[in-house]
C-alpha cells in the first residue's frame, strides 16, 4: 500500500516536470496555432546547456536556470524569425513541416557534435525517505520550482499588461492590432517564452535523469498529450495535465505491466480528445 | 558538346562499381548507424572493422589460394532505421558488387539485413546483433560471431548463484526484441538455479522515469536486480537506483554499463554488473590472429580510446572471414560457407562455433560471455572481469549494500 502511494507521490512529481515541459508547447500552440515541433530539440538544448554550465564552467545547476531562461528567450526569438513568422496564418502543415525541418537540422547537428553518447549531471541534493521508499531531492526541488514557474507564467498572463496582449492576440489577433496590441512583437515574444520554458524545463529534467541528444522526442510528445488534456494556451492546464500524466504511470505502474502505460496514456488521449476537444482543465474558459 | 560531357558522365558511373569489383579486391559491405539511436555502438564495431582492414591490407592482403586479396569495406549510413538498411544492402550488393556482408548494429537491424542477404545469397558475418531468432529461419549463409542473446546473463545467474543460492530476484527490462530474449532465457536459467523470481517485467524502450518501477522492485522485496535494454534507459535506471536508494545487493544491467561513458554516473555506477561478449583484459591464447593485447595496443595507438566488446567482435567477425578464406582457398560463396561451418577456432575475441544444424544454422555455439562489474581503485572508476573465476581480474562485490 505504502509503495502505490509511493509511487502516486513520485508520479505527481516528475509529472509536473511533463507539465513545465509542455507549458512552452501549449502557449505557441494557443497563442499563435503553430504547433512548434522544435520544442524537443528545446529541451534537449536545456539539457546540453545545463551540463556545459556545470561541467564546463562549473556553475552549481540551479543557479543555470535563469541563465538558461534568457538564453532559450533568445534563441526563441532567433528562432520566431527564421522559421515561424513568414508561416503564421497560413495552413497548420506549413508551419509543422517548417518547425519540423528545423528540428531535424538541430537533432542532425547535435547528433554528429555530441554523438548519442549519454550524459549525466550529477546533483547532490538529500531526498526524503519514507519507510522504504525515497523520493529523491532532485525530483521534489525540480517539482517545487516547476511550480513556481506556472505561478508566475500565470501572474505575467493574466496581470500584466503584455500579459494580457499575449492572450488578446490569442483571442483574436485582427481585433488585437485594431485596438493598437503590435501583434508581430507579442507573437515573436510568446514564442520566445515558450521556446525559453521548454529550455528550463530540459533543464530541470537533465538534474533528475541521464540525456542523449535525442531524449527531446519523448517529452515532446508526453507534450502532446499534456497539451490535449490541459487545453491550448493555458499554463495552468498544462500544469494540471502533467500531473494528471505522471499520475497515470505512477497509478498503472503498481497495478500493470509498465509496458502498458503508453497504450493508457494514448487512448487517454484520443478519449479527451473526443470528449473534451478543448482539453479537461479548459472548461472554465469557454 | 552536352552530349560528349553526357558520355563522360555515364562512363564515370560505370567505371565506379568496376572500380570496386577489382581483380585483386575483395569488397566487403555493411552499413553502420552513422546517426540515430544506434551510433555510439555502430561506430565502435565500425573501427573495430577498419582496423582489421587496415592490418590485412598492411601484411599484403588475405591469401586466398595462390593469390592475395586486399581488402574494400563498403559503407553507409543506415541512421539506425530497418527502413534504410533494407534500401543499402541492396544497394551494396546490387550495386557496389560487395562479395561478403558483415552486419549492422543491433539484433534489430540486423534481422532486416539478413533478409536480403539471404535473398542474393551472400554471406553475412554478423557481430553486432545477439538475438537468436534469426538463426530458426532456414538461413543458409549467416554466422552469429557473438553469443546469443540466450546467454547473456548465464553467468551472472552462476556469479550470483555462487554467493547467494536463494536470491530474490527481479527480471526488469525493456520491451525490445534482444532483452526479452535475455530476460526470457535468465528467467528460465534462474528458476533452474533456485531462484525466487519476484517480479519479472517489460518496460517501453521510451520510458523516461523509472521511479515507479523501482518502487516496485522495492515492494517485491528483491534483493537482485537483471535487466535494462540499451543505453539511454539502463543508464537512467542505475541512476534513479541509486538516487532512491533501493539498496539491492546485486544489479546486473545490460549494455549501458559496458561503454565507458558510464563512469560518469559516478556513485550510482559503483558495484553495477554488466555481462560482456569481450573485455581488453580477457586472457584467451588464440589459435589465429593476434592476441587480445595486441589487438588492444594496436586498436588504441589508431583511435585513441580503449575498444569495447563491439569493436572487439567487429575485429572478430574479420579474423573469421580472414580465416574461411584462407582456408576455402576461393571466393566462392559455397566453399567460403563450408569453410565457417567447419570452424571450431580460438581467436582474440574467444571460441567460435557455429551451429550447422538447419534448424539453428549459423548460431554462435562456443562463445562465452564475461560479467564485469564497475568497481572502484585508486578513486577511478574501472570495469573488472569478475565471472568466470578464471578469467577474473578483480574479486566480485558483493553484497552491494
Amino acid at each position: 500500500m505504502i509503495g502505490i502511494l509511493a509511487s502516486i507521490i513520485d508520479g505527481v512529481l516528475v509529472g509536473s516536470v511533463y507539465g513545465l515541459a509542455a507549458m512552452g508547447l501549449t502557449l505557441i500552440w494557443g497563442v499563435m496555432d503553430v504547433v512548434n515541433l522544435t520544442h524537443g530539440a528545446m529541451i534537449v538544448a536545456g539539457m546540453f546547456a545545463l551540463y556545459l554550465a556545470t561541467s564546463a564552467l562549473g556553475i552549481s545547476p540551479y543557479a543555470a536556470l535563469v541563465p538558461i531562461f534568457i538564453g532559450g528567450f533568445l534563441v526563441g526569438i532567433m528562432l520566431y524569425w527564421v522559421a515561424v513568422h513568414r508561416v503564421i496564418g497560413r495552413p497548420p502543415l506549413m508551419s509543422l513541416l517548417s518547425t519540423f525541418s528545423v528540428n531535424l537540422v538541430l537533432i542532425g547537428l547535435g547528433t554528429a557534435v555530441w554523438g548519442t553518447v549519454l550524459f549525466n549531471v550529477p546533483v547532490s541534493l538529500p531526498g526524503i525517505s519514507w519507510q522504504r521508499y525515497t523520493f529523491p531531492g532532485t525530483h521534489l526541488l525540480a517539482a517545487a520550482l516547476t511550480v513556481v514557474i506556472a505561478g508566475l507564467l500565470y501572474l505575467f498572463l493574466y496581470h500584466t499588461r503584455i500579459g494580457k496582449a499575449v492572450r488578446a492576440v490569442a483571442g483574436n489577433r485582427e481585433a488585437a492590432e485594431l485596438v493598437g496590441i503590435p501583434t508581430t512583437r507579442v507573437l515573436s515574444l510568446a514564442f520566445a517564452l515558450g521556446v525559453a520554458l521548454a529550455g528550463v524545463s530540459g533543464m530541470l529534467i537533465g538534474t533528475m535523469f541521464p540525456f542523449t541528444v535525442l531524449s527531446g522526442d519523448t517529452y515532446q510528445l508526453k507534450g502532446f498529450v499534456v497539451t490535449v488534456l490541459g487545453g491550448l494556451g493555458n499554463p495552468t492546464g498544462a500544469l494540471l495535465g502533467g500531473i494528471a500524466l505522471g499520475l497515470i504511470e505512477g497509478l498503472a505502474t503498481p497495478f500493470m505491466p509498465v509496458s502498458w502505460t503508453p497504450v493508457i496514456e494514448f487512448a487517454l488521449f484520443v478519449a479527451v480528445l473526443i470528449a473534451f476537444p478543448k482539453g479537461i482543465f479548459a472548461l472554465r474558459r469557454s | 558538346m552536352k552530349s560528349i560531357s553526357l558520355m563522360v558522365a555515364a562512363a564515370l558511373v560505370m567505371a565506379m562499381p568496376a572500380l570496386a569489383a577489382d581483380d585483386n579486391t575483395i569488397t566487403i559491405g555493411m552499413t553502420v548507424s552513422q546517426t540515430g539511436a544506434l551510433n555510439v555502438e555502430a561506430v565502435a564495431q565500425m573501427q573495430g572493422f577498419e582496423l582489421w582492414q587496415d592490418q590485412v591490407n598492411a601484411a599484403g592482403g588475405i591469401k586466398v589460394g595462390d593469390k592475395h586479396y586486399k581488402v574494400h569495406l563498403v559503407s553507409y549510413d543506415d541512421q539506425s532505421q530497418g527502413g534504410r538498411v533494407q534500401q543499402l544492402y541492396t544497394r551494396l550488393i546490387v550495386q557496389d558488387k560487395a562479395q561478403f556482408l558483415f552486419g549492422p548494429y543491433s539484433s534489430g537491424l540486423v534481422g532486416t539485413a539478413a533478409v536480403i542477404s539471404e535473398q542474393y545469397g551472400k554471406i553475412l558475418l554478423v557481430t553486432g546483433g545477439a538475438e537468436p531468432k534469426t538463426y530458426e529461419l532456414g538461413n543458409k549463409y549467416l554466422f552469429q560471431v557473438i553469443t546469443s542473446a540466450d546467454h547473456y546473463l548465464t553467468g551472472a545467474v552462476d556469479a550470483l548463484h555462487s554467493k547467494d543460492p536463494h536470491a530474490r530476484l527481479a527480471l526488469v527490462y525493456s520491451d525490445d526484441p534482444f532483452s526479452k530474449a535475455v530476460a526470457g532465457a535468465a528467467r528460465d536459467q534462474a528458476k533452474e538455479a533456485g531462484f525466487d523470481v519476484v517480479l519479472n517485467e517489460a518496460y517501453p524502450p521510451t520510458q523516461t522515469d523509472f521511479s515507479p518501477i523501482i518502487n516496485k522492485i522495492i515492494s517485491a522485496k528483491a534483493d537482485a536486480l537483471m535487466g535494462g535494454g540499451h543505453y539511454a534507459d539502463g543508464a537512467t535506471m542505475a541512476r534513479q537506483l541509486y538516487d532512491q536508494k533501493a539498496n539491492l545487493k546485486w544489479v546486473t544491467i545490460l549494455v549501458a554499463p559496458d561503454s565507458d561513458k558510464f563512469a560518469s554516473l559516478g556513485p550510482s555506477a559503483v558495484g553495477i554488473t554488466t555481462p560482456s561478449q569481450w573485455e581488453p583484459q580477457v586472457a584467451y591464447k588464440p589459435d589465429f590472429g593476434p592476441t587480445p593485447a595486441a589487438f588492444t595496443k594496436a586498436f588504441e595507438a589508431k583511435f585513441k580510446v580503449e575498444p569495447d566488446y563491439r569493436a572487439g567482435a567487429a575485429y572478430g567477425g574479420g579474423l573469421i572471414l580472414q580465416y574461411a578464406l584462407e582456408k576455402a582457398g576461393s571466393l566462392d560463396r559455397e566453399k567460403v560457407a563450408a569453410a565457417l561451418n567447419a570452424t571450431d577456432l580460438t581467436i582474440m575475441l574467444g571460441h567460435i562455433k557455429f551451429a550447422t544444424d538447419p534448424q539453428h544454422h549459423g548460431l554462435q555455439i562456443a562463445h562465452e560471455m564475461v560479467l564485469a562489474q564497475w568497481q572502484k581503485k585508486n578513486g577511478k572508476l574501472e570495469r573488472q572481469v569478475v565471472w568466470p573465476l578464471n578469467a577474473k581480474t578483480a574479486d566480485l562485490i558483493y553484497p552491494l549494500h
